[in-house]
């Protein structure tokens, strides 16, 4: 039960990476972030890239290592705010940015990984989202058509793994690692601990182990905070 | 006197309701959660999937894994759950959510709303704005009446690109509350003034047409 365990990033990543692929990576902002496979694609030069993801990093973290060394060709994102080299990139038309709404991106997904190529939603229609795209009415409301995403690769980041491949995520560092882990034609996996089958609940895991091909114990777990915030303790 | 950002906030927060589901936008939004009246239990969700957000942590205490959708570190509360990126807007799409505030650039009097971006000045992405004005059974928007150069942002019609088309269910501004009857195709009526604030100054100050509801109430 041990084939899906790799010895390392670059291991994990061999053989499944080429120019002009589709990459879906999990996270939200910077929470959740498959940090150790990120600077494993940028090490294998692939370029042309579309990259599927929430947000493209933020300055030195995240997708921003691909941006830097220009591997990412286009980007498809709710949200790409607070990230300088993004914008520039964009606005000097380097980059390819297709923006979505952030659960029609996430629906997008699942749509994916559970084999339905489009559906119908409320989000966006009057709106420049909806343009070009069909619009139809259901009980009397519109709703515009989108389209499932897939990808060559999905990498996540996950908090345990077990050697038959599933899944448990840690607190909001879930978000759209679990979707992304059914729409990768290839899913690799990198978590912070990996236990042998029989130690996770099986009421509790997250992503069956189907939805994943290869794991690796994340190399890299920096877990960089965007914006902390805290309180006082009131004195005693 | 106009509204602070602070009273709009606990203005806002007059609207939450004993049992509700509520999503707080990041900005003015975000502080709502300061005025929450007492005996009213809410449930605030995050869209990065979590229902149940607890306050912000003890110094020293913060988890990199814990944060809400404006990125800024919490904690959870004995209720909470924690789901997926599909489920959390499963959950807004599919109407579950009761409430939603968000801050806006324009809003019009036929309830459409602008809040995402401003054509070659601004690129950032319109995140979960649209899902959730869509999909939320109420929405207010709370902004500043008019921008920095005094340009009203209560429009007939929206300049910018829309975020939704006659979403909008109240407006709350450092000057005043209207109501959108989206449900109607859209007609603003103003229902509340900020306190020492007249008539005559929202009306020079709004770009579209509104009706003055006969119970108008001057805030304390």
């Amino acid at each position: 039960m041990t084939r899906k365990i790799y010895d390392g990033p670059e291991a994990a990543l061999d053989g499944l990476l080429f120019d002009g692929m589709t990459i879906m990576s999990g996270g939200f902002g910077l929470s959740g972030n498959p940090e150790s496979l990120i600077p494993e694609v940028r090490r294998s030069g692939v370029k042309d890239l579309t990259v599927i993801s929430n947000n493209a990093g933020a300055d030195g973290f995240g997708l921003w290592m691909l941006l830097e060394t220009r591997q990412i060709k286009k980007m498809i994102a709710s949200y790409v705010g607070e990230n300088k080299l993004f914008e520039q990139q964009y606005l000097s038309g380097e980059l390819e940015l297709e923006l979505n709404p952030q659960g029609t991106l996430a629906e997008r997904i699942r749509a994916g990984g559970a084999g339905i190529p489009a559906f119908y939603t409320r989000t966006g229609v009057g709106t420049v989202v909806a343009e070009g795209k069909p619009v139809e009415e259901f009980e009397g409301q519109l709703y515009v058509r989108e389209t499932w995403l897939r990808a060559d690769v999905a990498i996540v980041k996950a908090w345990k793994a077990d050697t038959a491949g599933n899944l448990v995520y840690r607190r909001t560092a879930r978000n759209f690692n679990p979707n992304m882990a059914t729409a990768g034609k290839v899913t690799v996996a990198e978590v912070e601990e990996i236990v042998p089958v029989g130690s996770l609940d099986p009421e509790a895991i997250h992503t069956p182990g189907i939805y994943v091909d290869r794991i690796i114990k994340s190399t890299i777990n920096e877990k960089k905070i965007e914006k902390l915030t805290e309180r006082k303790r009131e004195a005693a | 006197m106009a509204w602070t950002r602070e009273q709009v906030a606990a203005r806002a927060a007059k609207e939450l309701q004993d049992g509700f589901y509520v999503n707080l936008g990041i900005g003015i939004p975000t502080l709502v959660a300061n005025y929450i009246p007492d005996g009213v239990d809410v449930t605030l969700q995050s869209e990065n999937g979590l229902l149940g957000i607890g306050p912000f942590p003890y110094e020293g205490e913060a988890d990199p894994d814990l944060i809400n959708a404006g990125k800024q570190t919490i904690t959870i509360l004995p209720s909470s759950s924690f789901f997926s990126s599909a489920d959390s807007f499963a959950m807004i799409r599919g109407g579950h959510i009761d409430l939603t505030i968000l801050g806006a650039m324009e809003v019009a009097a036929n309830g459409d709303i602008a809040n995402w971006t401003i054509p070659g000045k601004m690129v950032k992405g319109m995140g979960g704005a649209m899902d959730l004005v869509a999909g939320v059974k109420k929405v207010i928007v709370v902004m500043d009446h008019a921008n920095k150069a005094g340009v009203s942002k209560v429009l007939e019609r929206c300049s910018l690109p829309l975020t939704g088309a006659g979403v909008v269910d109240l407006i709350i501004t450092d000057l005043c509350v209207m109501t959108c009857d989206k449900a109607n195709g859209g007609g603003l009526t103003l229902i509340e003034l900020a306190p020492d604030v007249t008539l005559d100054e929202v009306k020079a100050k709004t770009a579209a047409p509104f009706a003055v509801a006969p119970t108008l109430a001057k805030a304390a």
